[in-house]
């Protein structure tokens, strides 16, 4: 398959209000392949971008679970089947000493899910992209807003798509090569 | 409301000072790694603690040579200063956790300019306090025995034991930490990425960023990562010193076998943690000018804390005088008796003074208020928590059951050069991490400004 030259289009905004603001109305007029940068989390702006999915509470419970029942397997398994020892008598299977272990194997399991499963999920590490080919994006860390069609979306046409950003008062507007 | 204007409405000091935009923000933390020239005193402070740092190498390079006879521990005493410096370290480790998540989950914002060193704080109290149960285990290069392998001498570890707890709840705990720690500055290592010149710092921290970009869709992920992180590491943060204080509890020796010592030494860590964090937070806000970020109401807001725990552990103590007086154990009759007329009944005094009684002029506001006198009572606190460690551990077992096998302990030279070693190597890594890492949070920090806020 032949690579599009082009990535998208990029607006850049000079606030949080700004971009959420036309991150809404993009959303609105059609275009459903779009992203938002900003230096900062911003609330509303996953929801103006028309992203809802978010799996990571559903691997972290994936994780938490796996990591408890393989805490609490792994000590019945070894004190009771593999290796019992009898100390005063106490039953092989004293499921109240196995609690501390299965908690804290629950949150180091949870909480390795929660870090891996949001890169992953966010497909990092990604050290090249095509978005930092704009030179002005370097400031999305710092105090910009950038708005981005990407040229995968049906509606993307070269000038209509540069025209509809325009009307939305951005700082500036560039094409993003790939 | 912004953080701003509440501040200014509820007549407080506030948590950023005015007049800062996202730029000046940005710039004047990422200075302090990117442009700022490292001083004389940052070399001398360095330099010092790297000295130290060798000095403790040395002493536990001398220690695997001749083995654990070169420390004072002996029998009754066989715990000595290698459990109280461990317990000393994590506990001064808890209150970087208990700042960037507990206080996340109660959407306490001035944690925000706080929170990245306490975190590297935490990192490396682990990281001192691991130490000192692997090179107390006889053997260190079997340290590795504590963990549950399959391997040939067809052993595995006992499970019902709170030693064997410990090692699960402090490496889920070190691990926790540093990824906690690590996910909060890749946001950060990006801007550093985009704003140094130089071409080789730009590869190192873009890779270390994992090349991040400020997508919503990653942002949101991120969002939801990191409460969930949090929500983990809270209950963890609270089991880490309830387990270490197990360590004692399930034990028979008086003096270790209450039932209060887990609130009372998750208490007692907290207390210690923030007073690190201010013997940290007032000189690196003071040399580095980040007055405007670390504000009177930090100081203010951990003095509380300091104020608040410090009479949790306070109730502890008189509970456990208590139960000593009231439990009718004679025994534990006899350890309250030794602890204020025995040999090491000095010690008991000055922990009371430097733990219950000094920290109580923190009710005075203007004390609140100076950097100074909050730097030297914190002084006084840490050393306190470390006296409340040796009560615990030595004078509750120089004299226990039988008067046989009574015996004293006194500290040996290579005992004192491992725990002052352990303190340079703990400076040592804050320094570098000043001058390579963003020391407050530049992303969180930007959110607290009005101009974050998104008018409908």
């Amino acid at each position: 398959m032949k690579r599009d030259p082009i990535y998208g289009m990029m607006a850049e905004f000079d606030s949080a209000t700004a971009l959420v603001d036309a991150a809404r109305k993009t959303h609105q007029a059609g275009y459903k392949k779009i992203d938002a940068y900003s230096p900062f989390p911003i609330e509303d702006l996953a929801e103006a971008i028309g992203f809802h999915h978010d799996e990571v509470p559903l691997v972290v419970l994936i994780g938490g679970l796996v990591g408890g029942l393989s805490g609490y397997l792994m000590q019945y398994w070894i004190s009771a089947v593999d290796y019992p020892l009898n100390v005063g008598g106490r039953p092989y299977h004293s499921w109240p000493a196995f609690i501390v272990i299965t908690f804290e194997m629950t949150i180091l399991f949870a909480g390795v899910s929660a870090v891996f499963g949001m890169l992953a999920l966010n497909g990092l590490p990604m050290p090249y992209h095509p978005v930092f080919n704009v030179p002005r994006f370097s400031a999305a860390s710092k105090d910009r807003f950038f708005l981005i069609v990407f040229s995968s979306d049906k509606n993307y046409h070269s000038a209509d798509t540069r025209k509809f950003l325009e009307g939305l008062a951005p700082r500036s507007i560039s094409e993003v090569p790939s | 409301m912004p953080e701003e204007l509440r501040a200014v409405a509820d007549n407080k000091a506030p948590v950023i000072e005015p007049g800062y935009t996202f730029g000046t923000v940005t710039e004047k933390i990422s200075a302090i790694v990117l442009t700022r020239p490292a001083s004389n005193g940052w070399f001398v402070g360095f330099g010092l603690a790297f000295m130290l740092t060798m000095m403790m190498l040395y002493a536990v390079g001398y220690l695997f040579v001749k083995g654990i006879g070169i420390w004072g521990d002996t029998i009754p005493i066989g715990w000595g200063f290698a459990i109280i410096n461990f317990v000393w370290w994590i506990g001064i480790g808890h209150a970087g956790t208990l700042i960037s998540a507990i206080l996340l989950l109660l959407r306490q914002s001035w944690r925000n300019s706080i929170n990245r060193f306490a975190e590297a704080m935490t990192l490396f109290a682990v990281a001192c306090a691991g130490l000192f149960p692997a090179i107390h285990v006889g053997r260190p290069w079997l340290a590795y025995w504590l963990f549950p392998y399959p391997n040939t001498m067809r052993v595995w570890p006992q499970f019902r034991s709170p030693l064997m707890w410990d090692v699960f709840a402090v490496s889920t705990y070190a691990t926790i930490s540093a990824l906690f720690w690590f996910i909060g500055l890749i946001p950060d290592l990006a801007t550093l990425r985009d704003r140094t010149d130089k071409h080789s710092l730009k590869i190192i921290y873009g890779m270390l960023s994992f090349g991040w970009r400020g997508s919503a869709r990653h942002w949101h992920r991120y969002e939801t990562a990191y409460l969930l992180l949090a929500g983990l590491a809270t209950p963890l943060v609270l089991s880490v010193h309830t387990v270490v204080s197990f360590d004692f509890a399930i034990g028979i020796v008086p003096g270790w076998h209450t039932t209060i010592f887990p609130p009372y030494f998750v208490a007692g860590a907290i207390y210690s943690g923030f007073a690190m964090v201010l013997m940290l937070a007032i000189p690196i806000r003071k040399i580095y000018g980040l007055e405007d970020f670390i504000t009177e109401r930090h100081l203010q807001n951990s003095a509380k804390v300091m104020l608040a725990t410090g009479l949790i552990v306070a109730y502890g103590y008189g509970v456990e005088a208590f139960m000593g007086w009231y439990g009718g154990d004679r025994y534990d009759a006899f350890t309250l008796w030794n602890r204020l007329h025995g040999p090491y009944a000095p010690e008991y005094y000055a922990l009371l003074a430097c733990n219950i009684f000094i920290p109580q002029l923190l009710w005075i506001r203007r004390l609140r208020k100076s950097p100074v006198g909050l730097f030297l009572i914190s002084g006084v606190i840490l050393v306190g928590m470390w006296l409340e460690r040796f009560i615990i551990v030595v004078v509750s077992l120089h004299r226990d059951f039988l008067t046989s096998s009574w015996g004293m302990y006194y500290p040996t030279r290579w005992d004192w050069m491992t725990f002052i070693g352990t303190l340079g190597m703990f400076l040592a890594a804050m320094f570098l991490f000043l001058r390579l890492l963003p020391a407050i949070s530049i992303f969180e920090m930007r959110t607290l400004l009005p101009e974050a806020e998104v008018k409908e």
